[in-house]
């Protein structure tokens, strides 16, 4: 499978984890250390999902979100809020922004990927089923 | 003239009297009001010419001649000058719903009941030789017209075979009883009282005026020829003020009459208590003088004619208004001049009664009565009932009294003489009402002292000399004094002499009274209510409209009790009445069970007011809400209490701006609890976060490795790596919580000892080592030879250094940081300092550099470790040990945490 994940992490052992685990599981993964990056990486060539923490420097992950899904172009990419704070609050906040799900630290890496890929299949079929991934 | 014409046509006047003002009141009822009306109301004033007026005028006239002026020139100047003092005294009425002017007097200085009392007995002692003068003028006037002999000799006898003037006296109380005690709110107005009285104004003045010019027209040949025949008589001295009186006694007579116009109690009633509408007395003000001087002009010309027609013969000048016309055998004139004298003397007693009455029931009597607990208002029973009796039997006594007095002391008076005693006693209430209306100083106490001496004088100089003149007291009483001593003689106190004995009496009763009124008023503290009320009296027109909100009650009486109440005084259906207009004007249910509130209890007394007076009302609304008899003392407490909390407001509004403030501190500490609040949520998210951070890198490569696959032996130990340092990190981590909160609560164990700081930093940096290298950061150490010891646990200041080189690494410059430390000695203390080369401190974030939640605030947790708890430990412990920390910027621009703390005492570090 060909799709492509953007991981915007700022916690080195996450991210190595993650990008290891991904990529085991066929997935490109691209990396960004804070928001404003994650927003550079995206301009340059949009992913499929995006792993989205919420405690990013610069720009956080609920700006990072609204601009994702504001934006026509960008609004089919998928996006996984990750946090490390479990408050009912910041989840509402992020599915009112229009993530696309919501997962609480820690979680299963394995789980992860299943729900990331699964995510990304969905948008398909719903959208045009004719267009390929990149 | 044959008797029984004579009581037919009295009689018959009496009747029609009555109709009058039956049909008066029925008017009233029916809402077309005859007496609302500015000419009426000036003719009811007009009661003030009694028989006195009628009779006694032209008798002075025959004697001294325009004597009998000032007596008239008193009411004009008050009319005409004093109208303001006459508006004010209305309003205070109407707005406090006056019955009396005991009532006045009393409601004026604290609803006092033993003012009142002392106004009631000397108003009805002061009133009772003018009632006895109008009874000795009926029977008089009476035994002349049947049985004049042509000789104009009257004599004096019992046609009926008992005395003619107790007869008069038993008629008129019937009378007065008939006419005014008819309903039992005497506030409310007696329309067809007033509209009787009004007629019978009209019939005196035109039975006067018809005498008057049958003598100037009839016997005379207009005022020319009677002039000139007086002249011829010799009668000329007449028409000038007699020069045998200096002119006290006209200044004496004008003051007691601007007096009696103002505070004889049947006059007070009608102008103030029955007053309609203050207007109206704009009217009466040019009327009611215009009306003394019509029935004043054919004074002279009676007198003359009397003069003239009797020369030579013996006669009472007194009825010259009708022995003239009998004289010259005019029998209808006579006739209708008897009944003008009837009316004259029927209208004052009626009114007089009236009023008293109303002063005995209200002020005397009923007051007795709760405070001896012989009637009880928590009990069932109508009072109307009693009320009325109490009513009609006082009317009847004093009625009786005025005839006790005609006995006594009549006989041997002028008409003019008994009525000049009735105004000197009226003419003690002057300073108390003047007073009081003008004066917030005046106290109760001070009318209280000042009427009591007023009364005693005059009762000393007047009433008792005019019992010894008849014979009931020695006579030398008056000629020598009491006990004989010259001192105290009743017509020269204190050895004043040269006045008459009028001038004597009001000289030396209003010294004292006027003196000790404001002499006790000023000496003594006024008292709250006494306050209270002179307030609410002198400031009538400011204040008329929120008085209600003055006297609080505060109710535990439900709507039916207190009507039922109000109806046993007022009568039920009454009651009921005017608590249902009262809902309605005010817009409120008033339903049956409801406590009734401040408005309708006040309401109520104001209204039971109406009917027994201010004093007992208050008394009785009181023992009604207490469910007991209070007495007037409790009540007199209650009100002291609502008046000390008056008092208290202003205190209470110092007390309110002091609240204010503490309140908006409050605020304030509530704003920073609220803000700690939320750092202290915010710490806990951030405790979460840092836990969780860990434990998601050590639970995802746990599961890699758990799987197995395709991973290098390389990887692994990188992997295994990782779980191992984030595990250490979440052990820090719950460490650095668990220490934290041990020392805020003062539980941690410290073992203090006395330790050498050198070695204590130099193994702080060691353990730093790796991580220092890690980073490629050049630390230098500048450590002082041979510094003392300190007082320490040695874990803890290690760890502040740890803590503290642990930010340095972290914030210090990347690549390329540099990090001093350097330890000093200065002073008695050890001087730490860290120091890196990064961005420095932010100036905002000085101030809270230490608490524990500041990094909360911060994004940066890069180099791991981040808990933000690192420095806030630093402080406690460095605190602990009797120590400060602190942060600034150092030169390079980095930043610079210190601490110091004090060395251990010389002979602590020699023993270790």
């Amino acid at each position: 499978m060909g799709y492509s994940v953007l991981v915007a992490e700022d916690e080195p052992n996450i991210v190595l984890s993650l990008q290891f685990i991904m990529k085991k599981a066929g997935l490109q993964v691209r990396i960004a250390e804070d928001g404003d990056q994650a927003i550079l990486e995206i301009e340059k060539d949009r992913p499929n999902a995006i792993l989205l923490d919420i405690m990013l420097p610069k720009r956080d992950g609920f700006s990072v979100c609204e601009v994702i899904k504001s934006n026509p172009e960008w609004s089919a990419i998928k996006v996984i809020m990750l946090t490390a704070k479990g408050r009912e609050e910041d989840k509402q906040r992020a599915l009112g922004l229009g993530a696309d799900d919501y997962i609480t630290k820690p979680f299963s890496t394995r789980e992860l990927v299943d729900r990331v890929i699964e995510l990304i299949q969905e948008g398909e079929s719903a959208n045009d089923p004719g267009t390929a991934p990149k | 003239m044959h008797g029984g014409l004579v009581v037919g046509v009295s009689f018959a006047y009496l009747g029609l009297l009555f109709a009058i003002a039956y049909y008066g009141e029925k008017r009233a009822a029916e809402g077309r009001s005859l007496t609302n009306n500015p000419y009426i109301y000036t003719l009811s004033i007009a009661v003030y010419c009694t028989s006195w007026t009628f009779y006694g005028s032209v008798g002075l006239a025959a004697k001294s001649g325009l004597d009998y002026l000032p007596i008239y020139l008193g009411p004009t100047l008050v009319f005409i000058l004093w109208s303001f003092v006459l508006v004010k005294i209305i309003r205070i009425c109407k707005v406090h719903r006056i019955t009396s002017i005991a009532d006045f007097i009393s409601s004026r200085y604290g609803k006092n009941f033993a003012l009142g009392s002392l106004v009631t007995i000397i108003a009805v002692i002061g009133t009772t030789p003018y009632i006895s003068l109008q009874l000795k003028s009926i029977a008089t006037s009476f035994n002349l017209l049947v049985e004049f002999q042509n000789a104009g000799v009257p004599a004096y006898g019992a046609p009926f075979g008992i005395d003619t003037t107790l007869l008069v006296a038993i008629v008129l109380a019937l009378f007065a009883i008939l006419f005014g005690t008819r309903h039992i709110e005497a506030s409310e107005h007696h329309e067809g009282l007033v509209a009787a009285i009004a007629f019978e104004s009209l019939i005196k003045l035109f039975a006067f005026l018809a005498v008057g010019l049958f003598v100037t027209f009839s016997v005379f040949d207009g005022f020319g020829d009677l002039f000139f025949k007086a002249q011829a008589h010799g009668l000329s001295h007449l028409f000038t003020v007699s020069e045998d009186n200096d002119y006290s006694q006209w200044v004496t007579m004008t003051l007691l009459s601007m007096a009696a116009i103002l505070f004889l109690p049947r006059q007070f009633y009608i102008t103030a208590v029955e007053n309609r509408d203050e207007s109206q007395l704009r009217t009466a003000a040019w009327l009611f003088p215009l009306y003394l001087l019509v029935i004043n002009i054919f004074v002279l010309p009676i007198a003359i004619g009397g003069k003239t027609a009797f020369a030579g013969m013996s006669s009472d000048a007194d009825m010259y208004v009708l022995s003239v016309p009998i004289y010259f055998d005019q029998g209808k004139l006579a006739l209708f001049a008897f009944i003008g004298g009837l009316s004259a003397a029927t209208s004052m007693v009626i009114v007089a009664s009236i009023a008293l009455s109303t002063m005995v029931c209200n002020n005397l009597v009923m007051p007795l009565l709760l405070r001896w607990k012989w009637v009880d208002v928590t009990e069932g029973g109508d009072l109307s009932a009693l009320l009325l009796t109490i009513r009609r039997a006082s009317i009847l006594i004093i009625l009786l009294l005025g005839y006790g007095y005609f006995r006594i002391a009549s006989e041997s008076y002028s008409l003019v003489t008994i009525g000049l005693v009735s105004f000197t006693a009226a003419a003690q209430f002057a300073p108390a009402i003047i007073g009081g209306i003008f004066w917030k100083g005046g106290s109760s106490k001070g009318a209280l002292t000042g009427l009591s001496l007023g009364f005693l004088i005059w009762t000393y100089t007047l009433l008792l000399p005019s019992f010894a003149q008849s014979g009931w007291l020695p006579i030398n009483f008056i000629s020598e004094g009491l006990f004989g001593i010259s001192f105290l003689k009743p017509y020269a106190l204190f050895g004043l002499n040269g006045f008459d004995s009028l001038s004597h009496a009001l000289f030396w009763s209003m010294v004292a009274n006027i003196g000790g009124y404001v002499v006790v008023s000023m000496w003594r503290e006024l008292s709250p209510i006494d306050r209270i009320q002179g307030q609410l009296f002198v400031d009538v027109f400011d204040n008329a409209l929120d008085q209600t909100e003055r006297r609080n009650w505060q109710g535990t009486v439900t709507i039916t009790a207190l009507q039922e109440l109000i109806g046993r005084f007022v009568g039920p259906g009454r009651a009921e009445t005017n608590f249902k207009a009262f809902a309605k004007t005010n817009n409120s249910s008033l339903k049956g069970d409801d406590i009734a509130d401040r408005q309708i209890l006040n309401h109520a007394e104001s209204l039971l007011s109406g009917a027994i007076g201010s004093a007992t009302a208050r008394v009785i609304i009181g023992s009604m809400i207490k469910g007991k008899n209070v007495s007037f003392n409790e009540v007199f407490q209650m009100l002291d209490e609502t008046t000390q909390v008056i008092e208290y407001s202003r205190m209470l509004e110092v007390k309110s701006t002091e609240l204010e403030e503490t309140s908006l501190k409050l605020q304030q500490a509530n704003k920073r609890l609220q803000e700690f609040d939320a750092l202290k949520d915010e710490f806990l998210t951030t405790i979460s976060h840092e836990l969780r951070t860990p434990l998601t890198s050590i639970r995802a490569f746990s599961e890699i490795l758990q799987e197995g696959t395709q991973v290098s032996t390389e990887e692994r130990q990188n992997f295994l790596n990782i779980i191992t340092k984030e595990s250490e990190r979440l052990t820090r981590l719950i460490d650095q919580i668990l220490d934290l909160a041990k020392m805020e609560a003062g539980r941690m164990d410290w073992v203090i000892t006395s330790l050498n700081p050198t070695s204590a930093v130099k193994d702080a940096i060691a353990i730093m080592d790796g991580l220092i290298q890690e980073n490629n950061i050049s630390l230098s150490l500048d450590i002082d030879k041979d510094l003392p010891n300190v007082q320490a646990d040695r874990d803890k200041l290690v760890q502040v250094i740890i803590n503290i080189v642990s930010n340095a690494i972290k914030f210090c410059a990347n690549p390329g940081g540099i990090i001093q430390v350097s330890a000093h000695k200065q002073e008695n203390a050890l001087l730490v300092s860290i120091t890196d080369n990064g961005r420095g401190i932010l100036p905002e974030h000085q101030d809270y550099i230490f608490e524990k939640f500041h990094q909360a605030q911060e994004n940066s947790k890069k180099m791991a470790a981040g808990t933000g708890l690192g420095l806030a430990i630093c402080q406690q412990i460095i605190t602990f040990f009797g120590g400060i920390i602190w942060a600034d910027n150092a030169k390079n621009g980095g930043a610079c945490i210190s601490f110091s703390i004090p060395f251990a005492p010389q002979e602590d570090s020699a023993d270790l």
